[in-house]
């Protein structure tokens, strides 16, 4: 059990990679989710040019895999004269990438939505933003609420890839780790006790934001 | 049959005056997919009245109702609320832009079959949000007005239950108080009992019948018969998508004029109701 004694020496250096992926999940989590709340007004548009444009969007996301996008904003963007540095161009990637995601579940949820709430949203005078803020988007995010979840818990582990640019996130952190002290196991076996400990907290709030929703739908 | 003892309004139609004309329908014709649901239908209510749209299913009477805001586009025809075209801007043939749609709607209040509550908001808010967010009316006001409308229908303990805590006449109870909060020119009513188990019928007649002695104009479209027997003070016939026969309740039931009213009526009978 050396290697957890190594490990518990240099806890600091898995905290902060905690902290760091913590704050990472957390704007991606925010940046998502309302870029992707947005994205399903275009997405649900009568006009036929602009919903295939957002579909394109959600499709190349969905299609493209994770880390070669990463390595697209990170290496790519710069040829473009964009230029990020490794952490930002990290929360971006999750951000752009789950906004795909996020956009397509609660898409489904608006189209699953019982037509004649919307009409009654129309028959009593709301119209355009007020419509889509007041009477569309509350029930979508109700009954979003457990999908909605298991994205978060995908950005989770999403943002593991993102030690291939050296964002100093847990993955990095404890890989780091291990190959200064070699303790693979005892660094690894933390890390994952960390995200698992994330994801069953976000689990946890799901569902009792869930139970929250379940009288409002 | 649906008793209900007869307090119906009494302005009769002929002593109608064309300027308390609160709707107008004029050669409206709809079809779907090739299918003629509405063929030049034409319609004047009043002020005060309470029209009956009757017939038989798939005569189309949901679809005039909802052409009437526009929640169908008709093919052809218009419809006019106080004289104003609804749907098309003035002087031209040119759609209106959805706000100006919108504040239309706002005047003409609707009752849906299948109640069309908000599910995330309490009773309360249901029939507060489109008087404070569309009309932007004084919070406080609209609640105060709110709870009386709600009290009125039988609905004050349930003013922070949500509508997945309400029996089918409950909501529909919410549904009617959510148009009288916005205190429209007229309601229309769209099968607002046929969804509802047999025994809760009479609570949200009941409602309307009060809202007929009140004065409200109202277009009920129902196959309630008692209902229009007792509270109509006029009966629009249709039957295929034309209306066939309109006059009063009293001539209506008692000697309708075409053979499609006498069979429709017939059936009806034969069935119980």
């Amino acid at each position: 059990m050396n290697g957890f004694n190594i490990v518990w020496q240099h806890r600091d250096m898995i905290i902060g990679g905690f902290e760091n992926t913590l704050m990472i999940v957390a704007l991606a989590a925010i940046g998502s989710f309302t870029l992707g709340a947005l994205l399903t007004i275009p997405l649900m548009s009568r006009h036929r040019g602009v919903a295939s444009l957002a579909t394109v969007y959600v499709d190349t996301m969905r299609c493209v895999p994770f880390l070669l996008f990463v390595y697209l904003i990170y290496f790519g963007l710069p040829s473009l004269g964009i230029q990020f540095d490794n952490w930002s161009s990290g929360v971006v990637a999750l951000i752009l990438y789950n906004t795909g995601y996020m956009a397509e579940l609660l898409r489904a949820a608006w189209a699953n939505l019982p037509k004649e709430l919307i009409e009654a949203g129309h028959a009593f005078g709301f119209v355009g933003w007020g419509l889509f803020r007041r009477i569309i988007l509350p029930p979508v995010l109700f009954s979003a609420i457990p999908l909605i979840g298991n994205q978060l818990i995908q950005i989770v582990k999403d943002s593991a890839f993102l030690t291939v640019i050296a964002v100093g996130e847990l993955t990095h952190q404890a890989t780091s780790l291990q190959t200064t002290y070699f303790v693979p196991f005892a660094s690894f076996i933390a890390a994952v006790v960390l995200y698992w400990v994330t994801c069953v907290t976000i689990e946890g709030t799901v569902g009792f934001a869930n139970r929250f929703a379940e009288a409002r739908r | 049959m649906q008793e209900i003892a007869g307090t119906r309004h009494p302005v009769s139609t002929a002593e109608h005056d064309e300027r308390d004309v609160v709707l107008e329908v004029s050669g409206l014709s709809k079809s779907f997919d090739g299918n003629m649901v509405l063929r030049d239908i034409s319609l004047k209510v009043h002020k005060g009245e309470t029209v009956c749209v009757l017939g038989p299913s798939g005569s189309g009477k949901s679809t005039l109702l909802r052409c009437m805001n526009w929640l169908e586009e008709p093919d052809g025809g218009m419809v006019l609320l106080a004289g104003q075209r609804i749907g098309v801007r003035p002087g031209g043939n040119i759609r209106m832009t959805d706000r100006d749609l919108a504040a239309m709607r706002t005047r003409i209040g609707m009752v849906f079959q299948h109640f069309a509550l908000w599910p995330h908001l309490t009773v309360r808010q249901n029939v507060m949000e489109a008087p404070v967010h569309v009309l932007k009316r004084n919070k406080a006001e609209v609640r105060q007005e709110v709870e009386a409308l709600l009290v009125r229908v039988g609905l004050g303990d349930k003013m922070d239950s949500f509508p997945a805590r309400l029996s089918g006449g409950q909501k529909q109870r919410v549904g009617i108080a959510r148009s009288l909060a916005m205190k429209p020119d007229v309601i229309l009513f769209d099968e607002p009992t046929s969804a509802l188990d047999p025994e809760l019928v009479g609570e949200v007649l009941a409602v309307m019948q009060g809202l007929a002695r009140d004065g409200m104009t109202m277009v009920v479209v129902t196959h309630e018969m008692g209902f229009a027997r007792d509270v109509a003070s006029r009966i629009v016939f249709m039957d295929n998508g034309k209306s066939v026969e309109t006059g009063s309740p009293e001539k209506f039931f008692a000697a309708p004029e075409t053979d499609r009213a006498r069979q429709f009526l017939m059936r009806y009978a034969s069935r119980g109701h």
